[in-house]
């Protein structure tokens, strides 16, 4: 079936190239217009309609709507508004560009209907995104653009790799239900597939690309790419792998493990990183509980998270735009002179910790109480501390260390009013969705009633977290708050950037002595075989010293004497 | 950058006021558990005040042992410039 509307990624990625020849106001317009038209355009979608033609084949499918990819289509253009706006004050080609190409396949990878398609806007996303990390121009953001380019790419070839044997085995590209139950080459294909989501959606073990490359890129570079990759893999792992028990396990971890990061992390970016890696794993546990509440739950939070982490992303690539720093040694009294910022920096702490009234609290409790309805009480308590330590670190410590604690004396005004205003818009959408929840639950897949609101939950959560933060008030009062240093924390990252670099060298340097050894052994023995032919050959040598040319003479005498008497015999 | 302005948190005695609130605000929620009833799945849950001595416990437990983790994970900064 055809259908008149055109998929949204066009829209993106002819503005991207053509944006470069557009200047002053014809250029806001254009990049202001571009999220405006395309959210607006997906209002009038019925679900189903989708845009279809065969390929060597198979059918693909690149333009997909149901309930569930509409709901990011609309996210990832509420983003990209939110994201343009912030950087609208850059005059970098590049920066810009990339920006748009990103966004456009990001919305070509969730209304991707077949595996073909959905792998080539997953590496499309791997690409443009890497040149929002390497327009910092620094040599870091340089080299950790490299290794997020490398990882991302992994991922992308998993994906074509798992894609390949399903197509192989199913004799179509349908990108449906995947799940890890399948058989033969189907059960290699899905773990291969479950890996290159897990990739993207910061899995333990493969989430150091996201705090390394967010703390690397541009102030309004991280903006982009918080709201976009992982929210693509959530995305697709809550269409392709829902239920999968596999994942409320590996959900926890990751709820876990980044909050300790987050409490000894400097670099304020980076802290948020690891927030986010934390947030994603509230997500993957809703993925994983697979009920309609759960799965409701982790695209709900999907869908405040862009937002509130957004919001927080870029209060802090506001104070890293105006001071040139973000670690929190550096940082602290920007409330004097930034408060318009710090306000703004607040609201997004409170949605992020699930304060009551704040977007936060409407999506993750939704994950929260699925836990506890399904039995899974162990997580539901991991879930519980984690949900304490993230308003910990992310609502207390972030905003504690940039904008309060000791005054660093810097001086600076808040950010230019493009910035404001995106963060104004975010600060708006986190009290607007955490008032009037049911707007959002209107868009989410299942049709499920829930209440955020009644008074267990809110004395509930109001009492975790109030004490989470007399917690903070108590050790910072008995000194035994770690204090922000001028350091970094190793991570899975050490593998591949000190582990593999050593490695190499040790058996570089093995190499040059073996090979240094068999060099000089090889040397000596030509060398023998070189002394013996000049014994023999050379002008000491016993040939040289018995074919005196005397001796010459006398053996041609004799030869010619041979000559002579065979001649006389033969005349006889 | 500097400049001699006071500000509202530069007096100590807002900061305490601020801290006040904050500690009666604690201590209300603590006492509103007796009077509003709330629907408990987990048995946990029907400890007085359980929110708030988990969320307490979780934080502090979590500061510490992440300064116990700090003691093996911290390098300098210039750990990795030698790439």
């Amino acid at each position: 079936m055809m259908t008149n509307s055109l998929p949204p990624f066009v829209l993106f990625f002819v503005a991207a190239l053509l944006l470069p020849f557009f200047r002053g106001y014809f250029r806001y317009a254009l990049l202001l217009a571009l999220p405006v038209i395309g959210g607006f355009g997906l209002i009038g979608l019925e679900e189903g309609s989708t845009l279809q033609f065969s390929l060597f084949g198979y059918g693909l499918e690149p333009f997909r709507v149901d309930r569930l990819s509409l709901l990011f289509g609309y996210l990832f253009h509420i983003a990209a508004f939110i994201g343009i706006i912030y950087s609208l004050h850059v005059r970098d080609n590049m920066q810009q560009v990339a920006a748009l190409f990103y966004i456009g396949s990001a919305l070509g990878a969730v209304f991707a209907g077949d595996l073909i398609t959905l792998f080539i806007f997953w590496e499309l996303m791997a690409v443009s995104s890497t040149f929002l990390v390497w327009a910092r121009r620094t040599n870091k953001a340089l080299a950790s653009g490299f290794r997020y380019l490398i990882i991302q790419m992994s991922s992308g070839l998993l994906l074509l790799a798992g894609a390949a044997m399903l197509i192989y085995q199913n004799g179509d590209a349908r990108f449906e239900y995947i799940g890890l139950d399948g058989q033969g080459l189907e059960y290699v294909a899905s773990w291969l597939i479950f890996i290159a989501f897990g990739i993207k959606c910061a899995f333990p073990l493969f989430h150091n690309w996201l705090t390394d490359a967010y703390a690397e890129a541009t102030p309004t570079g991280t903006v982009f790419l918080s709201a976009f990759t992982t929210k693509a893999a959530i995305y697709c792992m809550a269409r392709a792998y829902p239920g999968t028990e596999l994942l409320v396990y590996i959900g926890m971890a990751m709820t876990c493990f980044p909050i300790f990061y987050a409490v000894i992390e400097n670099d304020l970016r980076r802290v948020l990183g690891y927030s986010m890696i934390n947030q994603l794993g509230f997500m993957i546990c809703g993925i994983g509980i697979g009920t309609a509440l759960s799965i409701n739950g982790a695209v709900a939070h999907a869908f405040t998270d862009v937002i509130f982490k957004g919001l927080l992303f870029m209060s802090m690539g506001a104070v890293l735009h105006m001071t040139g720093r973000i670690n929190g040694s550096e940082l602290g009294g920007l409330y004097k002179t930034m408060p318009k910022t710090t306000i703004l920096c607040l609201i997004g702490a409170a949605s992020i910790s699930a304060f009551p009234l704040f977007s936060g609290f409407v999506s993750k409790s939704m994950v929260m109480s699925a836990a506890l309805a399904e039995g899974y009480h162990g997580i539901w308590l991991v879930l519980l501390f984690a949900s304490a330590g993230v308003f910990h670190h992310a609502g207390i410590k972030i905003p504690y260390f940039a904008f309060f604690a000791h005054d660093s004396g810097l001086r600076v005004s808040d950010p230019p009013n493009n910035m404001l205003i995106a963060m104004a818009i975010a600060a708006f959408l986190c009290v607007f969705i955490g008032t009037n929840q049911q707007l959002l639950y209107g868009l989410l897949p299942y049709t499920v009633e829930y209440t955020p609101y009644d008074m267990t939950h809110i004395l509930a959560q109001c009492q975790l977290l109030f004490f989470s933060a007399l917690a903070f008030v108590w050790l910072q009062k008995q000194g035994l708050y770690p204090p922000e240093l001028r350091s970094i924390n190793i991570d899975t990252e050490w593998v591949y950037r000190k582990m593999f670099p050593c490695t190499w060298n040790v058996i570089k340097n093995m190499y040059c002595s073996i090979a240094g050894y068999i060099c000089a052994v090889t040397d000596k023995i030509l060398c023998g075989i070189g002394l013996s032919v000049a014994h023999i050959y050379g002008q000491q040598g016993i040939i040289k010293k018995t074919l005196q040319t005397n001796y010459a003479v006398f053996m041609v005498m004799i030869f010619l004497l041979g000559y002579l008497l065979f001649y006389l015999f033969n005349l006889t | 950058m500097s400049d001699d302005k006071k500000y509202y948190f530069d007096k100590p005695e807002n900061v305490s006021f601020v801290l006040r609130i904050f500690y009666a605000i604690c201590g209300l929620l603590v006492v509103a558990d007796i009077f509003i009833h709330r629907h408990t799945i987990h048995s946990w849950e029907d400890i007085f005040g359980f929110y708030a001595i988990y969320g307490f416990v979780a934080c502090v437990t979590l500061v510490l042992v992440a300064k116990q983790i700090r003691k093996v994970l911290m390098r300098d900064e210039d750990y990795y410039d030698d790439e």
